[in-house]
């Protein structure tokens, strides 16, 4: 179950303490980008079975943005990372 | 058969040994008019009224469980058409005007029972809210009541009229309102479909859409082996961002987990469905004597069809909040399903870029109300190519047309819906 989240700044928590944004994959595009391109940033969502990434805020800590990795049938926690982190390490890779 | 009180009657004569099993269990044909993906409410009541009100009857409906083992056996039995926005309340009117006819039309016992609903406010602001929904559903032609303190203690005596963070001050009530039998609402469906010559196929899982070269869909494939069809029509709720996959489909939608649950037996003491305004719960009392009673959703997305316990820490801080004597009361049972979360919480009934592939999802955690309109509307979808007058909003392009229904003002962010 997803009831503990490891915060990498705060250390293990309960997951009462954070805020569920939602879907980390989609990626702001540029202002100027097509409405078409807009329209998937804001509304479409690949909703997959297994393992997803969400953003969560961690407004009784840090007040960090988090990328959690979990398993959405089995509730299990893969990975926490800063999203900051998440996000240079996506760059990186080329990831969407 | 038919069932009656002389059926009742007759039946008991011979020992009730002659009762026929409610629907058949066919084994699948290679080839229907119509399948539909999913058996729960909306599937099943597609199909029936697919075969009673447009008549085509070559339909299968296809269960990877059992009948009415998902959301349509999960929920918290509510019907009511208290919306404000143009898509949804004239669609959630229709479906209120068929609950009141829905069991002799089916033929079959769904217990609906016409209680009120009443949504309390708490604040001035939150009683100009409901004093402007109460208003457009006049608009729509709905009844609708704006009670004030005194009118609410009158009916409900056992709320914490005097909450010193939330003070009830009146409350918006829907006096044709009330609860059905979940079950015995797919089981009438199922049942009325299938004496129409519906095949209802469980233990069935669609894993895979066949689609020929011009990308039209020409069946599927399951693990009773490939079935075609002419046209498809997914009804499948929380998974709906699987099963659009298999036909490549983007969706704007979130797959979320709520929970319910259900007290012991208890005297009738809740005679209404009331509303929390200051949190997300909402409680019936059942036939049988159980509150029935559920808050928000877990706020993660969740295929796991069970909950978190901080959530069932929350929601029953709430109640007791709401009606403290429910401190005294014990849970017997908890659960948790699958709630197809939409961008702007509103339903989806739309043809898609498919030709021949319809799609019904979007119903965030109010399907259960909407299972007549939307299984009629989605009939009426399949059948004639065009959306049913209640259901013309209800579109999936919506979001990138700048339409959206957002009767909470919350934004696309399907966790808040």
């Amino acid at each position: 179950m997803a009831s503990l989240i490891t915060c990498p700044h705060c250390g293990v928590r309960p997951k009462e303490e954070f805020s569920i944004r939602g879907d980390a994959v989609p990626v702001r595009p540029a202002p100027n980008a097509s409405d078409e391109t807009w329209n998937r940033y804001v509304f479409v969502r690949d909703n997959p079975k297994g393992v997803i990434r969400e953003y969560w805020h961690h407004v009784s800590g840090c007040r960090r943005y988090l990328v959690v990795e979990r398993d959405n049938v089995s509730h299990a926690v893969l990975s926490v990372t800063d999203a900051t982190v998440a996000g240079r390490a996506g760059q990186k890779e080329g990831v969407r | 058969m038919r069932y009656s009180a002389l059926e009742i009657v007759r039946q008991a004569f011979s020992g009730n040994r002659n009762w026929k099993p409610a629907w058949r269990e066919p084994q699948p044909k290679p080839h229907y008019d119509v399948i539909i993906v999913g058996g729960g409410g909306h599937g099943l009541a597609t199909a029936y009224y697919l075969a009673k009100e447009f008549g085509i009857t070559n339909v299968a409906v296809l269960e990877k469980g059992y009948l009415g083992s998902g959301n349509i056996g999960r929920n918290t039995t509510i019907i009511r058409s208290n919306y404000m926005l143009e898509g949804n309340e004239p669609f959630y009117e229709f479906s209120m005007k068929l609950w009141e006819g829905l069991e002799q039309d089916f033929n079959y016992n769904a217990m609906v029972s016409q209680r009120g609903i009443v949504n309390l406010f708490h604040s001035d602001g939150q009683r100009d809210a409901y004093a402007r929904r109460g208003n457009a559903m006049k608009m729509h032609g709905v009844e609708a009541a704006l009670l004030d303190r005194e009118g609410v203690r009158k009916m409900m005596p056992y709320l914490n009229f005097d909450h010193a963070r939330f003070p009830i001050l009146g409350g918006l009530y829907q006096k044709r309102a009330g609860t059905a039998r979940h079950d015995a609402v797919a089981w009438g469906y199922g049942r009325g479909a299938d004496m129409r010559g519906v095949d209802i196929i469980q233990q069935c899982e669609v894993n895979g859409i066949r689609r020929d070269e011009s990308g039209l869909v020409t069946g599927v494939e399951t693990s009773k082996g490939f079935i075609g069809c002419n046209r498809l029509a997914l009804a499948t709720a929380g998974h709906t961002s699987v099963t659009g996959k298999m036909a490549g489909l983007d969706l704007p939608i979130e797959t979320h987990v709520l929970q319910a649950f259900v007290s012991e037996g208890l005297k009738p003491v809740i005679h209404n469905v009331i509303t929390y305004g200051a949190g997300h719960f909402y409680i019936s009392q059942s036939d049988k004597g159980g509150l029935v009673f559920g808050a928000d959703i877990d706020y993660y997305s969740s295929y796991a069809q069970r909950g978190n316990l901080a959530t069932v820490e929350h929601t029953i801080e709430e109640g007791v909040s709401l009606i403290p004597g429910l401190s005294r009361a014990r849970v017997l049972r908890a659960w948790g399903g699958v709630m197809d979360m939409s961008m702007d919480g509103s339903p989806i009934i739309d043809k898609t870029p498919i030709a021949n592939l319809y799609l019904n999802c979007g119903w965030c955690y109010g399907g259960f109300k909407a299972t007549p309109a939307s299984g009629f509307c989605f009939a009426h979808l399949i059948a004639k190519d065009e959306p049913h007058y209640t259901a013309r909003l209800l579109r999936l392009d919506r979001f990138e047309r700048g339409l959206a229904i957002d009767e909470g003002g919350k934004g696309p962010q399907p966790n808040l819906h």
